[in-house]
């Protein structure tokens, strides 16, 4: 089992197999993703019951929620792909974490807006200082850091050493965001699906809640074999492989 | 539950649609942007190697 693995890593480590392999899988998760929006976004926004306190704006929750748990997930890849770069040296590990800030960014970016939006009407203010609030904007933050600091360094096997290094201390983050709700006094309503205990949230809005997450990880993986295969032929355009691949 | 109720959204229309909306606009742009970048590598390159094909074919 252990050496399957071991063979696979390598074997994925490979740019023209991975290049290969992303390309084969494209069509199929594009088509995994439509469902389980469709899905989703039915039994959110016209099967999901209005919620009792909130009315029909807490269905906000069903893009806010998962580009939030987005925003942190992305980071935890982004982050062990740095480890993997600064103990093995792995050029794919590199260009997948360098691949994934954007995406992160982009989530962390949705989920600080949507969170705004829910806001207003229920808080009556677009911003508070709060700490489940600014630790998310810190988040985003830390993924402009890492872009701007591999744009900064043109040795592009120095900058993918400098991002490592940045994304993992950067992690330190991602409990202070998940916990900031419990460790401080907070606007911010508390957890109702990730605890130990049964979920508060009804089953009719859970369903929806999960297939949006899904289906948001689905396109994680979408648009970074997107970014990964234009970075890796950019990076290899020089290569063999390359070359086999366009001379006709 | 009649259309115009449904687009109504108990009168947070503005803040609900405006966050699909967001949210459609930022997932379409992180999948066109990367698209459009691979399609242009991918013609840069073509283009290269026909022109080094030509000049080899010329030079032998």
């Amino acid at each position: 089992m252990f050496k399957w693995f071991v063979k696979w890593f390598h074997r994925m480590g490979s740019p023209p197999h991975f290049y290969r392999f992303a390309g084969s899988w494209l069509p199929w998760l594009t088509v995994v993703f439509t469902v389980l929006t469709v899905a989703g976004l039915y039994g959110g926004l016209v099967l999901a019951p209005p919620d009792y306190q909130q009315g029909e704006s807490y269905r906000i929750i069903f893009i806010h929620v998962p580009a939030a748990w987005m925003s942190m997930f992305i980071y935890m890849v982004m982050a062990s792909c740095g480890i993997i770069v600064l103990v093995w040296r792995m050029k794919l590990a590199e260009v997948v974490l360098i691949c994934s800030a954007p995406i992160g960014a982009s989530f962390t970016f949705l989920a600080l807006v949507t969170g705004s939006l829910w806001g207003k009407p229920m808080w009556g203010t677009y911003w508070v200082w709060d700490a489940r609030l600014t630790s998310e904007l810190i988040l985003l933050f830390l993924y402009l850091g890492v872009i701007g600091l591999y744009g900064a360094i043109d040795e592009k096997r120095v900058a993918g050493r400098a991002v490592a290094i940045l994304a993992i201390v950067g992690m330190i983050n991602i409990p202070i965001i998940h916990y900031s709700v419990e460790w401080w006094n907070s606007l911010h309503q508390g957890a109702t699906v990730t605890k130990m205990d049964k979920p508060s949230i009804h089953w009719t809005m859970l369903v929806p809640l999960l297939l949006m997450a899904l289906s948001f990880k689905v396109y994680f993986i979408i648009s970074l074999f997107q970014r990964v295969r234009a970075e890796l032929l950019h990076r290899e355009r020089n290569s063999r492989w390359v070359e086999e691949l366009f001379r006709s | 539950m009649s259309m115009s109720e449904f687009f109504n959204m108990g009168g947070y229309a503005v803040f609900v649609w405006s966050s699909y909306g967001l949210a459609l606009v930022v997932l379409v742009l992180n999948w066109f942007i990367p698209y459009q970048q691979h399609q242009q590598n991918i013609k840069k390159l073509k283009r290269q190697y026909r022109q080094e094909t030509k000049q080899n074919d010329s030079s032998s």
